[in-house]
């Protein structure tokens, strides 16, 4: 297959950055995204270019690493998938595809692709644990908890902080993050006690970090390559509204 | 100490309507207070096909207990204030959120509503002034009677350029209230499978009755099919 890639190029954090061309020919559709991105560094390294600098880890779309906006989506075209875990084949021959970091000012650009999410992690820091006495392992099944709160706690447990739901957000907002990661904690009996500190710090933490707000636009979920839902978003809010309504301190 | 919360400096007010998440409850909240508004307007002002007996009657009733009129007067301003303002901040805020634009950004699965309410506000913004000094104060009105409320709605709509405004804020007004609607439920944490097709419905049915409501009203009169 023969591509044209239009990726974003930027030198560190401060530098302006471009748009640069490259002719890709040699593209196997058995190829994932990424591994073409390999071939064409391969290719660049030949010549003495620079490689193009992108984020990636496990290759199997459960790290989050991976991200980057093609053609306009977070992690391409294929709905429910990972850069990753996206392959050429999903390409025709001789297409031109645009990739750019993910666009938020709480995700300044390091280098090309690469972006800092380091405030999703502050956002997880401010609230998303739970305190546990450290001594002997508890029994496991101790605490009998509902199948389908399992479940529900589980679909929200599967965000992988990639930051596509960022990214697709036109007002740049952590909504979906940060409502997955209190949902899934605050499902399950072990997340009660610091339900309502947790959903304020969070919130606190995300506005903070200049994120923008969210107005239900759902793009975000459309986005997540975890299906994570926009129920989640709902819980978050109402956890946020009953935090102030009830709580003594902090809220 | 990590797992500790830090006192919060601050009033919860303050706190509150600080976050992002307390001033898009704000909007929510004041938003389901104008929509009941605008729902009860919009019924209320259908009387003007039972003839101008009835209209003008419904007109002094409203009237009738000055305490009345102007609590409910009081709550639908700071209503619109505190809406507009939330609306305005996060605007703002969202704006600041992405400096540098995408070359490249595909719509995916927001809907025309959504991305066009903050535009609608604006106009909506702009209708409400220019609707309280056309036919609350009569300021902006040809020939206002206080006391006349059927004549001055006839008056108002033989002038084409009002009334291409008003079904241009009516149709905002209906694109609003279709993502509002749908919206509030899931910033005032109601979003259950269960309710997900029932608000949609709720949201549109409403959106399209209150939109066309007011339009019918607009265009019986433009056309002289009332009068
Ligand atoms: C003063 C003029 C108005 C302005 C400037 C305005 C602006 C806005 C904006 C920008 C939003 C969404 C903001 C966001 O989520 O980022 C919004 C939401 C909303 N508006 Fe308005 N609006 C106005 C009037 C109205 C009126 C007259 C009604 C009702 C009849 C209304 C009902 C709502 C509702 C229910 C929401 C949804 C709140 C939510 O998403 O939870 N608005 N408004
Ligand atoms: S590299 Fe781990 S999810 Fe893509």
């Amino acid at each position: 297959m023969k591509l044209r890639l239009k990726i974003w190029r930027q030198q560190g954090p401060h530098a302006a950055g471009e748009f640069v061309s490259y002719e890709t020919a040699d593209v196997s559709p058995d190829m994932s995204f990424l591994e073409m991105l390999d071939v064409l560094n391969e290719t660049l390294q030949l010549r003495g270019d620079v490689p193009i600098a992108f984020d990636h880890d496990c290759r199997e779309g459960i790290c989050g690493s991976c991200a980057m906006m093609i053609d306009g989506v977070p992690h391409g075209p294929q709905k429910s998938t990972t850069v990753c875990q996206l392959h050429m084949r999903h390409y025709r021959d001789g297409a031109t595809i645009v990739i750019e970091p993910w666009r938020a000012k709480a995700f300044p650009v390091i280098r090309d692709l690469v972006v800092d999410r380091g405030a999703l992690d502050r956002i997880i820091q401010a609230g998303g644990y739970i305190s546990v006495a450290t001594g002997n392992a508890p029994e496991a099944n101790g605490i009998p908890i509902g199948k389908d709160m399992v479940d529900r706690a589980m679909d929200a447990a599967q965000c992988i902080g990639c930051g596509a739901c960022v990214a697709a957000c036109p007002n740049a907002s952590a909504m979906l993050f940060t409502a997955a990661k209190a949902t899934h904690l605050g499902l399950l009996p072990q997340g009660q006690p610091e339900r309502s500190h947790r959903a304020v710090n969070m919130v606190r933490q995300m506005d903070l970090e200049t994120f923008g707000g969210c107005t239900n636009f759902g793009e975000c979920s459309e986005a997540c390559p975890k299906d994570i839902g926009l129920e989640v978003i709902a819980r978050l809010n109402a956890d946020f509204l009953q935090a102030t309504l009830k709580e003594r301190e902090g809220a | 100490m990590r797992g500790e919360v830090a006192a919060v400096p601050r009033g919860w007010v303050v706190a509150f309507y600080g976050s992002t998440i307390g001033k898009k409850i704000v909007m929510a909240a004041t938003g389901v207070i104008l929509v009941g508004f605008v729902t009860g307007h919009a019924l209320g002002n259908l009387l003007v096909f039972s003839g101008p007996a009835a209209l003008n009657r419904y007109g002094e009733l409203l009237k009738s207990s000055v305490v009345i009129l102007w609590i409910v007067r009081v709550t639908l301003l700071a209503a619109v204030v505190l809406h507009a303002h939330s609306a305005l901040s996060l605007t703002r805020l969202a704006q600041q959120a992405r400096p540098s634009r995408y070359a490249k950004h595909a719509t995916q699965a927001s809907t025309f509503s959504s991305r066009t309410l903050r535009v609608g506000g604006v106009v909506l913004l702009a209708f409400i002034i220019f609707h309280l000094l056309h036919l609350t104060t009569g300021t902006v009105h040809p020939a206002f009677s206080p006391t006349d409320v059927y004549g001055n709605v006839l008056v108002a709509f033989s002038i084409p350029a009002v009334t291409v405004f008003y079904l241009v804020a009516m149709l905002a007004l209906g694109l609003h209230l279709h993502h509002g609607i749908w919206s509030a439920f899931q910033t005032l944490g109601l979003n259950h499978p269960h309710l997900e097709r029932f608000r949609r419905a709720l949201a549109t049915v409403m959106a399209v009755g209150v939109s066309l409501g007011f339009s019918l009203i607009v265009l019986a009169i433009a056309f002289q099919l009332v009068g």
